[in-house]
């Protein structure tokens, strides 16, 4: 049963790619899962590329500087580390590691000199980006020289990665590597990225929700992933409200026809003797809550049509804070995410 | 607080009665804003996913239906949204919007274009330029980066095309969308971005740092500037520094004319007869996008006319969250019990008619007064912020727009 929401192949995935509509509730739902994964005792990253302080705003912390630091503990023991990736600070770590600019770097910056690299080739910044995720999925932690066994650092990285528009080309990192130069040190990491994020080892999720727009975003979306040979994970459905109509009502409640008199009655069986326009107001209600649920059953039947794992999270109506993370979590946890 | 700034007679000049109660946030108008024959341009801005389009096209038509000869500039508008403007080809020129009016309703006019960032900025190079120096730049590689991938020139574009319209003077409101930006500010800050990229200090910097720069300046970074050089063009290739030097170079005439209309256009955005709308949904983060942006306008005295809080859910009934969910749960426990029954003794046993129905509404309204407050609470910390910027709110519809009644419809909810 959980299998089908969060298949074997998924629980093998080190790096999780999370992507969406914008106002979906991709920076969230990449939290929770991130938090998710750490439960049992287990490290995990989630890394934010596009600069917004997503994270912190999340969790509640100060912004992230450019390096991993924990934000989060899971209930039994886990920990979340995040991290906010900046590609101008990537470049300088570069530029480091291959010719010493000691402190230049920082009057580089101040220039301008550096952003200006960054944004002479577009594909640039992306490879950058990818190039420190990938780093990250791939660092080991033991005791090297002794022969000890060297294990990952982290057991999963959780990338909340740009939104749906944007995405394809954000991974595609084959392509960003033809606008760069065909040998030196970045093009070898970026070969590296590549092999890395078309393998099984790679998950890419969409958020969406129950709403026309997002939902054929999300399909136009999983076709493209689909062709660019990205290993496509799970549909995340964010947002999902309980339908609480009974449904013999619900037709009829769509068109809000003769919905009045047997309500009426039932409310002064609850002890409600309500004015008209209350009663009215209630009905209009019922009315819209009604179209909503036809729509969703509509896209709904869309979004099965792609044949992907699907994860369902409710909306939380008093909106997510920090307890809401931990309580997607572990909706996520519940419908097997491991 | 750049609210400071703002002269305090903000609050109190106000004509509508309802609005100055204390502790209530001024009532946007969007209906005299629109009928005042003094704005000519309407900027919607806000952060990405908030409905900016959707605001656009609806205040657009709705003017139109007025009586105004007006223009909507799209930027990326949702397929079935584009088709319902008659937008199906981008030929990057306004087009009556077919079905927008009804014949002999009067002066209004509708047309929508959506923006072609590469035709736009193809349009500009030639218009600045003989033939075979534009036909040069256009074959140049990196004019090719420049022009659709730039992150920044989508912006830079919008406004050229903005201050195209205006300058046209064939239209008496220019109503624009702004590009899907990570950040609504991007809005103002990527053509200023843009300018400075191809102004070419740095590329000549990178393609001939010794020449470049005073005695001072090479006396201090210059041999690390080497070393820098050295290494992206190791990363990027001798041939792409090769080949946007060559850009630089063949733009450098073009350049001075490029800068004097983006100044005029940011002009344009100050000048009386402007008016930013800024877009958000009842979410955390829209509102602190709003919040930004209300702030950055200010800095930069630009006119603010107000808020549109999209997709709400205001409560129909004034009935209680707290009585709704305790009435649902007696019916549910009544019917509980009745289910419970080994047999029916009479007919007074029965559901009481409507019983479920009205658990069920009673549940339903609960919920949402629940949402109410939480997007009451969120709307709070911005009017906090921001007590004198003006709001509407616009009530969720159960579809999403994509026709011409639901632009009218959103119109409708926009100037209540």
């Amino acid at each position: 049963m959980t299998d089908q929401h969060w298949p074997a192949a998924l629980a093998e995935a080190r790096l999780h790619v999370v992507s969406g509509k914008g106002g979906t509730g991709k920076t969230t739902l990449a939290a929770a899962l991130a938090l998710a994964l750490a439960a049992g005792g287990r490290r995990t990253l989630l890394v934010e590329v596009e600069g917004r302080q997503g994270i912190a705003q999340v969790f509640d912390t100060p912004p992230l500087p450019y390096a991993e630091q924990r934000i989060a503990v899971a209930p039994d023991g886990g920990e979340v580390r995040g991290l906010s990736v900046d590609a101008e600070a990537a470049l300088l770590e570069y530029l480091e590691m291959f010719y010493n600019l000691g402190l230049a770097g920082r009057t580089l910056r101040r220039m301008g000199a550096i952003e200006f690299a960054t944004t002479l080739a577009p594909g640039l910044r992306d490879v950058l980006l990818t190039g420190k995720v990938k780093e990250c999925v791939g660092r080991t932690v033991g005791e090297d020289r002794r022969g000890g066994r060297r294990v990952p650092l982290y057991d999963a990285v959780v990338l909340d990665a740009p939104p749906t528009g944007r995405v394809v080309k954000f991974l595609d990192v084959t392509k960003a590597m033809g606008s760069l130069a065909r040998t030196g040190p970045i093009h070898s990491q970026s070969e590296g990225v590549v092999e890395l994020l078309h393998s099984s080892r790679t998950a890419v999720h969409l958020v969406t929700q129950l709403e026309d727009l997002p939902v054929q975003e999300t399909l136009d979306t999983v076709a493209e992933i689909r062709e660019a040979g990205l290993p496509m994970g799970a549909i995340l459905v964010n947002r999902v409200r309980p339908s609480r109509l009974p449904a013999t009502a619900l037709t009829g409640a769509a068109t809000g026809a003769g919905l009045g008199a047997g309500l009426r009655s039932g409310l002064e069986a609850a002890g409600l003797f309500l004015k008209d326009e209350e009663v009215d107001g209630l009905v209009s209600e019922t009315v819209e809550h009604a179209e909503r649920v036809q729509v969703e059953a509509a896209v709904r039947s869309g979004l099965d049509a792609a044949g992907l794992p699907q994860l369902e999270l409710p909306e939380l109506t008093e909106g997510v804070d920090l307890g809401g993370i931990y309580e997607l979590a572990e909706l996520l946890r519940e419908q097997g995410v491991r | 607080m750049a609210d400071t700034t703002r002269p305090d007679t903000a609050r109190s000049d106000t004509t509508r009665s309802d609005t100055t109660r204390s502790g209530r946030p001024r009532h946007l108008d969007l209906d005299g804003l629109l009928a005042d024959r003094a704005t000519r341009v309407l900027v919607c801005c806000g952060s990405g996913g908030v409905g900016k389009t959707t605001t656009a096209a609806s205040l657009a038509l709705r003017a139109a239906e007025q009586g105004r000869r007006v223009v909507v500039l799209t930027i990326d508008p949702a397929r079935r949204l584009a088709q319902s403007l008659g937008l199906e080809e981008l030929d990057n020129e306004p087009r009556t919007v077919p079905g927008a009016l009804p014949p002999g309703a009067g002066d209004g006019e509708l047309q929508a274009m959506m923006l072609d960032m590469r035709r736009t900025f193809d349009e500009m190079v030639s218009g600045h330029t003989t033939p075979d120096r534009a036909q040069a730049i256009f074959d140049n590689p990196f004019y090719q980066t420049i022009s659709t991938s730039f992150s920044g020139t989508q912006e830079y574009m919008a406004m050229e095309k903005l201050g195209q319209l205006t300058a046209t003077g064939d239209w008496d409101l220019v109503v624009v969308d702004t590009p899907p930006s990570r950040s609504a500010l991007d809005f103002l800050d990527a053509p200023q971005r843009l300018s400075s990229f191809l102004d070419g200090r740095m590329i000549r910097l990178l393609s001939a740092p010794a020449r470049a720069g005073g005695y001072a300046f090479r006396k201090i970074v210059g041999s690390t500037f080497n070393l820098f050089a050295k290494a992206v063009s190791t990363i990027l290739g001798g041939q792409m520094l090769a080949d946007a030097s060559a850009f630089v170079q063949a733009f450098d005439t073009l350049f001075g004319g490029f800068q004097e209309r983006a100044n005029k256009t940011y002009q344009l955005l100050r000048a009386p007869g402007t008016q930013f709308v800024v877009v958000a949904s009842p979410e955390p983060d829209a509102l602190r996008e709003a919040s930004y942006f209300v702030e950055r306008l200010s800095d930069e005295h630009m006119p603010l006319a107000g808020l549109v809080l999209n997709r709400t859910h205001p409560v129909h009934a004034t009935l209680s969250g707290a009585r709704a969910r305790e009435a649902a749960e007696t019916l549910e426990a009544a019917q509980d019990d009745r289910v419970g029954l080994p047999y029916r003794r009479g007919p007074q046993d029965a559901s009481p008619p409507g019983a479920e129905l009205a658990a069920a509404v009673l549940r339903l309204h609960a919920d949402r007064v629940e949402t109410a407050e939480r997007e009451r609470r969120v709307l709070g910390r911005f009017t906090r912020a921001h007590p004198t910027v003006p709001i509407v709110d616009v009530p969720a519809m159960a579809t999403d727009v994509h026709d011409l009644e639901g632009l009218r419809e959103i119109g409708r909810r926009l100037a209540s």
